[in-house]
């Protein structure tokens, strides 16, 4: 157990320093509401990033949603996934999963955690600057209706560490926090998520 | 005056400098701004407070000698580094040449320099790196901007790490009858350079009305450039006991620097501007980032080097 929160101040110790990471809160504060952190993908690194940049007693109690195909293999892999940042681990294949990961997700949440997704189920490595929304984000939205959904754009982690390679480089990280989204009662799917992916686009910094 | 008397006298001076300018920051802010938030008085007192730390850090290093002096400019090029790297347009092929840069040629350069192999580590990375790098990227079969890339990679080589690494290596020099002391030419120049940056600021702030380069970095003014330039001169000539000069040969040394050390910003703001960014980083409360802080260092190092080695080695 002490090992185990050592691990973890080291994971995000290291985190931080490796890529002076900041977190600015343009669209709300670092306060205890429970909440749902979405964020685009890059990286591995990104839930370490988000994580990191939580105050520790926001950290201790959100729970980044991995995919378990990746975050089981491997005895330290797993090790990280289960004990040190407590990961909510999902099957991303519907033809061999045994638990549905909504029930999964919502099961954290009614426990009292927030959590962190990245709804384009998957790094991107396309040159586009976020892929298109996985439904599970409105789905969890429908299961939780009084969660916030707060989105966190995060500026450079993919080129920290690009998908297969095993080494980070140090490049400074921005994580922009925007206003929180909550699932109105008319919204359906597809405008829910067109609403959420955009609130995630506005944060990004604008660069050539 | 022994080496370790004359640089207790320096820190002592620095010290007497920072406390009156804390003191002068603080009135500023209790009878001008009468505590409210005002944007030039707060960001003064933040860089005053950022002062009392970088003053703390680099006398922290230099207790431990050449070793701390090495290990400080390490970390000072690797956080330069990486703040220039950030702002620079890098594909997934970089990648490989990205993580040998901060990983082997950077702590190799200070290798060197602490083995004092000066063959080497004055063409490690304007040769070896230069050639080796492309040849990295090139190995990822991604041609987009190539030529970009390896540029700008070999520019943020050059100057956040062989351009600084320049300041640790005034300790090689053998420079006879100055044997022991060599510490004190690093804090000449640093003081020198860094001073003429807050005169500058301050000529300009109290007299500037001429826009020196406009385009380029519109705070900058011609009677700040005269006024902080030709004050950091006069610093410098009063130091003249702490280096191997002469007082004369201080003063042209310290014009030398400072002149170096106000292009050398010009070229980075430059650089800054190109990227529409207004700092590098947001290390340095009310400095921005390390290289907002280097960027005079960082043109001047070079130079006062070669100079030194040349005619007083």
């Amino acid at each position: 157990m002490i090992l185990d929160t050592l691990g973890a101040r080291t994971l995000c110790g290291f985190t931080r320093a490796l890529t002076g990471a900041r977190i600015l809160w343009l669209g709300c504060a670092p306060d205890a509401t429970q909440r749902v952190y979405f964020g685009n993908h890059g990286s591995h690194g990104d839930f370490a990033l988000i994580w990191a940049c939580l105050p520790l007693e926001l950290r201790n109690r959100t729970r980044p949603v991995a995919g378990a195909d990746y975050w089981c293999s491997g005895v330290l892999r797993k090790y990280v996934a289960e004990h040190l940042i407590n990961a909510v681990l999902i099957d991303r294949n519907p033809a061999t999963r045994t638990l549905d990961p909504i029930r999964q997700m919502a099961g954290a949440i009614e426990g009292g955690d927030s959590l962190i997704v990245f709804p384009e189920g998957t790094r991107n490595t396309t040159d586009a600057m976020l892929l298109p929304f996985k439904s599970g984000i409105y789905h969890l939205a429908h299961a939780c209706p009084d969660v916030e959904f707060v989105p966190v754009w995060i500026e450079n982690s993919r080129r920290v560490m690009p998908k297969g390679k095993l080494l980070p480089v140090p490049l400074l990280c921005t994580l922009s926090v925007g206003a929180p989204i909550k699932l109105r009662a008319d919204e359906d799917k597809d405008a829910f998520i067109e609403r959420t992916r955009r609130a995630l686009l506005d944060l990004m910094p604008a660069e050539s | 005056m022994t080496m370790r008397q004359q640089t207790m006298a320096l820190f002592a001076g620095i010290g007497a400098v920072l406390v009156i300018a804390s003191l002068v920051g603080y009135a500023l802010k209790t009878f001008v701004a009468k505590g409210q938030p005002h944007a030039v008085i707060d960001n003064l007192n933040a860089r005053i407070k950022a002062w009392w730390v970088m003053v703390l850090v680099i006398s922290g290093a230099f207790l431990f000698g050449k070793d701390g002096v090495i290990v400080l400019f390490l970390f000072i090029s690797f956080v330069a580094l990486r703040e220039f790297m950030t702002l620079t347009y890098t594909r997934s092929g970089d990648h490989n040449a990205l993580a040998a840069s901060f990983f082997i040629v950077l702590p190799a350069q200070y290798f060197f320099i602490y083995i004092e192999w000066y063959g080497l580590y004055s063409i490690f990375i304007p040769v070896y790196a230069f050639l080796i790098l492309p040849i990295l990227e090139v190995t990822a079969g991604d041609t987009t901007r190539f030529l970009e890339r390896a540029a700008k990679l070999q520019w943020g080589l050059m100057v956040c790490v062989f351009c600084i690494s320049h300041v640790p290596a005034l300790l090689t020099l053998a420079i006879p009858g100055y044997q022991g002391r060599d510490i004190l030419l690093i804090v000449f120049l640093v003081l020198v350079v860094q001073s003429s940056d807050v005169l500058q600021y301050v000529w300009g702030k109290l007299f500037g009305k001429h826009r020196i380069a406009p385009d380029v970095s519109p705070s900058k003014t011609l009677e700040g450039l005269v006024g902080g330039v030709l004050s950091a001169t006069a610093l410098g000539a009063a130091l003249w006991w702490i280096t191997p000069f002469t007082v004369w040969q201080a003063a042209l040394m310290a014009f030398a620097i400072n002149v170096m050390g106000f292009l050398g910003g010009l070229v980075m703001s430059a650089i800054k501007r190109d990227r529409g960014v207004k700092d590098w980083g947001h290390m340095i409360e009310g400095h921005g980032g390390m290289l907002d802080r280097l960027d005079s260092v960082v043109f001047a190092a070079p130079v006062f080097f070669h100079a030194t080695r040349y005619w007083w080695t």
